[in-house]
């Protein structure tokens, strides 16, 4: 059984409202989405801004409610859970965000951050909460001792760290990650990629990573599912959607990534046009507007999400006519022989990566 | 290259005097140059002093906090002596800047055409008339639809990436021979992040400015721009021809960042990471900056700081260990 399986979610929310109340418009941000994920596993959530990714990721949690479609969570339905039931399933999946600067209350210490989850959810009895933190900490890769400090006297990296350890404090099953890495800096991004990596192998935890950058998705997803405009276009493992993307909006979507290696083998497919508003999508296939490859039917009629025989889905009614997109993804050419020898020097293993960012805290100068 | 650059930077140096008499060394000892029409890439994370070497090139550092010292000189000016009034004539003239974000560098309760029009008007005069033919011109050059309707358009209006054409746009009002570019795609989605960089290189092609391309986006690096120049803590520890520069770079920060990038071709179980923090810059080291965090450090790293010299003609690194392929054969 999948530990989450969601069923044709959909959420509008009023954009616009009558003198008396009544709605007027609606924004269509999630509109007939369904996936599932195993335990232990990484389902990415992909696509631009506004395509409703992380509308997606609020509504498993039930942060708001969804109008239509069913989520469950090992088999229960959390739509008809009560307050005190939803209380308990909170326990069971978290949530990190992009911002760690905002997600974190600068009036509380590390120490009471930490010890809020294990006292709202009683984990931990009062007098073994300490011990619980400083051990959290440790798995985090900070120093028991930081439980001190407030938030403003970390780096974002560090901060970061802080909001994971919230997360894995009430010991969930499933964590949401937002955009985690995308206000971080480059050095500081692979700190945390390799320790949600290495939190997810020891602790079994399954993640729904929610990302618009595409290198990071490939590194750590195992299925990824492409949106566009408020619906999944195509459902895949990493590894076939990497290697061949089929809808023409994973195609545009992946020909773009931009890869660390000059005049890298390309063929570039730039979208004309804007992103249409989600407040009216145009009607059939919704990408018909920017798709190089459309046809009438795609104009009025919706294309529906199929699966092949090996569970790569997508939607598009000329799925099985389009060209090959083998060399669609542009290659970096990895690493010569030399510089590979160069980075391994500074790839750590786990042991490392719990060090890191710990030892210089405070480089001020008292 | 050409003879002489369009722009050469030399021994620039920036300190902040903060409020509590702290002085934070910002730059240091920066050369770089850029030759007409090039493209330079500089590289670095936050606080690493690529963002406060181009405010000082386009004079917008606070003067009563910033200390700068060296010499910038462009065009035949030198800039860091240049009267208050002649900046003002050079900037959104001959030297144009796009910043990161949009929303905030536009003026909300002015349409974007006032905001190109008062640039044109400013700078090359002319009626009102012609200025505006002029920037519905150039909103057709950056692909705005429409533009002869978009031009009476508040910002509001327009979505992430087109207000980030529309900055572009301004930027080219008055054909710049320098155009610095400051994250111009890090706020848009990797779509339009594409769109944005194809219309750099077509208005590049077209012009003939030369561009600073200031990013943490490598991968951004290696596809628009010519030459790099790595920064790390105040200081250039790399340059180096594009290509030059991610087949064999010279300085082990380099390496560390090319390797904590996650690659399409091959699955690492675990990216490379540069352990430590950036020093703290009101102290800097005695020696070189990015000993404490480096694994192939040697003692005498870290008596003296480390020259920038030449490795092979045009790549240069400031690295007592460099060439770094003795380390590993």
């Amino acid at each position: 059984m999948a530990l989450l399986e969601v069923k044709g979610l959909v959420k509008h929310f009023v954009a616009e409202r009558s003198l008396f109340g009544r709605a007027l418009a609606h924004v269509k941000a999630v509109d007939g989405v369904s996936f599932s994920l195993d335990a232990g596993k990484t389902l990415a959530l992909v696509g631009e801004s506004g395509c409703g990714k992380s509308t997606v990721s609020r509504l498993v949690l039930r942060l708001i409610e969804p109008d239509a479609g069913t989520v469950r969570f090992e088999g229960r339905d959390l739509l008809s859970l009560d307050t005190e039931a939803l209380r308990k399933f909170r326990r069971e999946a978290q949530i990190i965000f992009q911002d760690p600067y905002a997600s974190l209350n600068p009036r509380m210490t590390v120490g009471q951050i930490l010890t809020e989850p294990l006292a709202l959810h009683d984990l931990v009895p009062p007098a073994e909460r300490r011990e619980r933190v400083a051990e959290i900490l440790r798995l985090v890769g900070l120093e028991p001792r930081l439980e001190r400090r407030y938030p403003h006297e970390f780096s974002g990296g560090q901060r970061q760290r802080i909001a994971i350890a919230r997360a894995l404090a009430v010991e969930p099953k499933l964590i949401i990650c937002d955009e985690p890495v995308s206000a971080l800096d480059v050095s500081i991004r692979s700190q945390i990629l390799n320790l949600l990596r290495e939190l997810q192998d020891r602790l079994g935890l399954a993640y729904i990573f929610v990302s618009h950058d595409l290198a990071v998705v490939k590194h750590i997803a195992d299925h990824v599912a492409v949106m566009n405009l408020g619906q999944i276009v195509e459902a895949a493992e990493a590894d076939a959607l990497f290697a061949a993307p089929r809808h023409p909006y994973s195609r545009a979507l992946l020909s773009a990534i931009p890869v660390p290696k000059p005049r890298a083998k390309r063929s570039r497919i730039v979208l004309q046009g804007e992103i249409p508003s989600a407040l009216n999508p145009p009607a059939g296939c919704r990408f018909h507007t920017r798709c190089p490859y459309v046809i009438d039917r795609c104009r009025s009629e919706m294309p529906q999400l199929v699966a092949d025989g090996i569970g790569h889905a997508t939607a598009c009614h000329r799925t099985s006519e389009l060209p090959s997109s083998a060399a669609i993804v542009p290659s970096d050419g990895g690493f010569s022989p030399v510089l590979e020898k160069l980075v391994a020097a500074f790839s750590g293993g786990p042991e490392a990566v719990r060090a890191g960012g710990v030892s210089s805290l405070g480089t001020d100068p008292a | 290259m050409s003879a002489s650059p369009l722009i050469e930077i030399k021994d620039l140096r920036i300190r902040f005097h903060g409020d509590d008499g702290r002085i934070t060394h910002a730059v240091d000892s920066v050369d770089l140059s850029v030759a007409h029409g090039a493209t330079l890439g500089l590289v670095g994370e936050s606080g690493c002093g690529k963002s406060v070497t181009s405010l000082a090139i386009m004079g917008l550092l606070p003067k009563q906090s910033a200390e700068i010292t060296g010499a910038i000189r462009f065009d035949g000016f030198d800039l860091l002596h240049t009267p208050d009034q002649t900046l003002r004539d050079l900037r959104g003239n001959r030297l144009a800047m796009i910043f990161q974000e949009p929303m905030t560098s536009l003026n909300p309760s002015f349409t974007i055409g006032d905001q190109i029009i008062e640039t044109i008007l400013r700078h090359r005069g002319g009626s009102r008339k012609s200025a505006r033919q002029r920037a519905i011109e150039l909103l057709r050059r950056v692909h705005i639809p429409s533009p002869e309707r978009r031009i009476d358009e508040y910002p509001h209006k327009l979505s992430g990436g087109q207000r980030q054409r529309v900055m572009i746009a301004m930027a080219l009002a008055c054909d710049p021979r320098l155009l610095i570019a400051d994250e111009p795609t890090t706020a848009l989605d990797v779509t339009l992040q594409a769109q944005i960089l194809e219309l750099m290189r077509e208005l590049k092609a077209a012009s003939g400015a030369a561009i600073i391309l200031i990013t943490h986006d490598l991968g951004v690096v290696a596809e628009v721009c010519d030459e790099v120049a790595v920064m790390y803590a105040g200081e250039i520890v790399e340059r180096a021809p594009v290509d030059e520069l991610f087949a064999s770079p010279q300085h082990p920060y380099t390496v560390g960042l090319l390797g904590s990038i996650p690659r399409l071709d091959h699955r690492a179980e675990q990216l490379a990471t540069i352990e430590g923090m950036v020093p703290n810059m009101a102290q800097p080291p005695a020696g070189c900056r990015f000993a404490a965090r480096c694994p192939f450090v040697l003692e005498t790293c870290t008596k003296a700081p480390p020259p920038l010299i030449e490795i092979s003609p045009g790549h240069l690194s400031r690295c007592l260990r460099a060439p770094l392929e003795l380390l590993v054969s």
